[in-house]
């Protein structure tokens, strides 16, 4: 049991950790947001009074007359009551309500693309790494490549090739304009054809990193004494390969799930950017260029949360695996 | 990362057995021991030299071949041609030119990311472990904590705050540094928490060695394997991020790298254009170094774990094996054809 709590206890440290690196970002950096955004109203010809300044201030959450503690209180309380302000650049949205718009979108597509890339990576890296010496194990070191490219220019990659050459995809969005958004068989239809591309995407390069992973574990786990056992008792190569040998080399894939989905989550985001993907990504970047510095802090933390609960849940799952993690703690 | 094949030819292909037998036969153990970090040369990690080795001369050298990159001409968007071996862009500036410039841009942020992640790594990952206790206990709370905090947003996110003007070279360095270094960290403690319980590194404290020379005298040889391919792994992540931060126009404002290219080929429509040769170059040098490195990487894997080295030789000997069989078939066949396909097909 006291796994469990560590593990909580480990994600509620964590969690506190990003809050208050999302309260001092602002604080810390030389930008002064307000600064900034009343040099841009006033490169546009607007007039800028200190009342002006005080809104803006206040607006922004960032209301320098208080003492930094009386701010800090004040912003985790907000936070306690969803309050993450209101959005300058979808005036007069909050924060929360543009982020709810636009994380379906971000979850289905990342999600579905992290399980479809885990599952094809994990499975081909233990098939590899069992039969060492066919041609498909020579061909490992190729593997690299994909790992290496970056998310962005394999998805200017595939919409030239399949989007513009071909013509086979849509080039840029999540669903067909002219359809409204709803649970109908069209609408459906729609989300997938256009998310196809950034599907492939995040799954051509991520693919990669599960499969090495998954191999180099597979060899290690062949020269293990109980595969010899294994092998000595008689039972057939693909019970030895199921029971035996994946389920110990899989382990380390399971656990290094959240470097993982932290770079799958980096790279979607400038992937959505790529095809205008009405996610939480393109939300993110759109609040950099119009400084909407409440969406652009609101978006940080919805990501850091998603991540955060999904490694919680993961290590939790991982604690019920392997009973050895619980065993030493 | 050139000098870590120096010596190695001289022992391709040998088994571990064997090389430990010449490192006997022609000096001390501390020869051999040091021998024995050196990657075993093969022709994958000679593929991954080559890559690493012309990219990086074409960064290092590029620069004072080309033309300027900033001249712009008025044959926009024209192919490659003699001229302009990459053609040109919208403005009809050479491709060529601005890829070599941004080739070193990118391997020069690459580096320096490298090195500060990678002594961020080893003091939070090595001196932590070491000390134990509430040091270490405090050092793998931050690390983890950076571990599950994701990069890129946070990246992201201090460049939206830092204005323009301010957002140089050695902050962008230093913000990426500071969002990468901490997987690494994780591994290394793991190591060192290995080594340290050692008896030479217990004798060396009973000694009363101070904790710094046993730190780097008796403990850091051993993790020299596994902080280089941290390094590697460091450099290829920040060349990534670079670029994606460059291609959504977060970047350093003073230097032009292989993102800031694929912004401005973004942003200047060379996909529905069609432009092909204006955005597929620099996203190919940074996949063509990234697996450079990659490969180097694989190398150095094997002598961290060297079950997947003996793997490889094992691999190797089936395959001469394999070679014989087929050579003895062939032998048959040339007297009896009827023996020739069932040989070979039970050596498959």
């Amino acid at each position: 049991m006291s796994y469990f709590l560590r593990k909580i206890g480990f994600y509620a440290v964590a969690l506190w950790a990003a809050l208050t690196l999302n309260f001092a970002i602002p604080r810390l950096l030389p930008g002064n947001p307000v600064d900034i955004l009343l040099a841009k109203l006033q490169q546009r010809g607007g007039t800028v009074s200190p009342e002006a300044r005080k809104a803006y201030a206040l607006l922004l959450g960032g209301d320098d007359s208080e003492p930094l503690w009386n701010q800090y209180v004040r912003y985790l309380n907000n936070l306690m009551h969803g309050d993450l302000g209101v959005s300058v650049s979808y005036y007069p949205a909050p924060v929360t309500e543009v982020i709810g718009q636009s994380i379906p979108w971000t979850i289905v597509l990342v999600g579905l693309s992290t399980i479809i890339a885990a599952i094809l990576g994990v499975g081909l890296g233990a098939f590899v790494g069992w039969k060492p010496g066919t041609w498909l194990d020579s061909l490992i070191p190729a593997t690299t490549l994909l790992a290496a490219v970056p998310y962005f220019w394999l998805a200017l990659l595939l919409t030239y090739l399949l989007a513009r050459v071909l013509g086979w995809f849509p080039f840029q969005g999540g669903y067909d304009v002219v359809l409204t958004p709803g649970w109908n068989l069209e609408f459906i239809g729609s989300a997938i054809q256009y998310g196809f591309l950034p599907a492939l995407t995040i799954v051509l390069a991520s693919i990669g990193g599960w499969l090495l992973g998954m191999r180099n574990m597979m060899v290690s786990t062949l020269s293990e004494d109980y595969i010899l056992t294994a092998e000595a008792k008689g039972l057939t190569p693909r019970k030895i390969l199921r029971s035996y040998a994946s389920r110990n080399a899989v382990l380390p894939s399971v656990a290094g799930f959240a470097i993982s989905l932290g770079f799958v989550v980096s790279g979607s985001v400038i992937t959505e950017q790529v095809f205008s993907y009405p996610g939480i990504g393109s939300r993110l970047l759109g609040a950099v260029q119009n400084n909407d510095y409440a969406l652009m802090q609101g978006v940080f933390l919805f990501i850091t949360l998603a991540v955060l609960g999904a490694n919680l849940v993961v290590d939790l799952l991982y604690g019920l695996i392997d009973p050895r993690t619980r065993a030493r703690n | 990362m050139t000098n870590l094949n120096s010596k190695a030819v001289a022992s391709a292909a040998d088994s571990a057995e064997m090389l430990a037998e010449t490192a006997e036969q022609d000096g001390g153990p501390v020869r051999s021991g040091w021998r024995m970090l050196l990657p075993t040369m093969t022709p994958w990690l000679a593929v991954g030299l080559i890559l690493i080795g012309s990219i990086t001369l074409f960064g290092l050298l590029g620069p004072f071949l080309v033309g300027d990159p900033t001249t712009i001409r008025d044959q926009g968007l024209t192919g490659p041609s003699s001229e302009f071996w990459l053609g040109t862009t919208q403005t009809g500036q050479d491709v060529l030119a601005q890829l070599a410039y941004a080739t070193r841009g990118s391997l020069q942020i690459g580096v320096i990311v490298g090195l500060l992640a990678t002594a961020l790594s080893s003091f939070f990952g090595i001196y932590g472990a070491y000390r134990g206790r509430a040091i270490d206990e405090a050092f793998s709370l931050l690390t983890n904590v950076f571990l599950v905090i994701p990069g890129l947003p946070l990246v992201i996110v201090i460049s939206g705050f830092v204005p323009q003007e301010s957002r140089g070279l050695w902050t962008i360095a230093v913000v990426l540094a500071v969002t990468s270094w901490a997987a690494a960290a994780r591994v290394l403690r793991a190591q060192t928490l290995s080594v340290r319980s050692r008896d030479y590194v217990a004798a060396s404290q009973v000694s009363g060695e101070r904790s710094w020379r046993v730190i780097v005298v008796e403990i850091l040889p051993n993790l020299l394997p596994v902080i280089a391919s941290q390094f590697v792994f460091a450099v290829i992540a920040a060349i990534l991020s670079e670029a994606g931060l460059s291609f959504i126009g977060l970047g350093a404002s003073n230097s032009s790298t292989l993102g800031t290219m694929l912004f401005y080929a973004q942003n200047g429509f060379a996909l529905p254009l069609g432009a092909w040769w204006w955005f597929i170059p620099p996203g190919l040098i940074i996949a063509l170094f990234g697996m450079g490195l990659s490969l180097v990487n694989f190398s150095i894997d094997e002598i961290i774990n060297p079950k997947l080295k003996n793997l490889r030789l094992h691999r190797k000997r089936a395959r001469r094996a394999l070679r014989l069989e087929r050579e003895l078939a062939r032998g048959t066949r040339a007297e009896n054809p009827a023996a020739g396909p069932t040989a070979e097909e039970s050596a498959r």
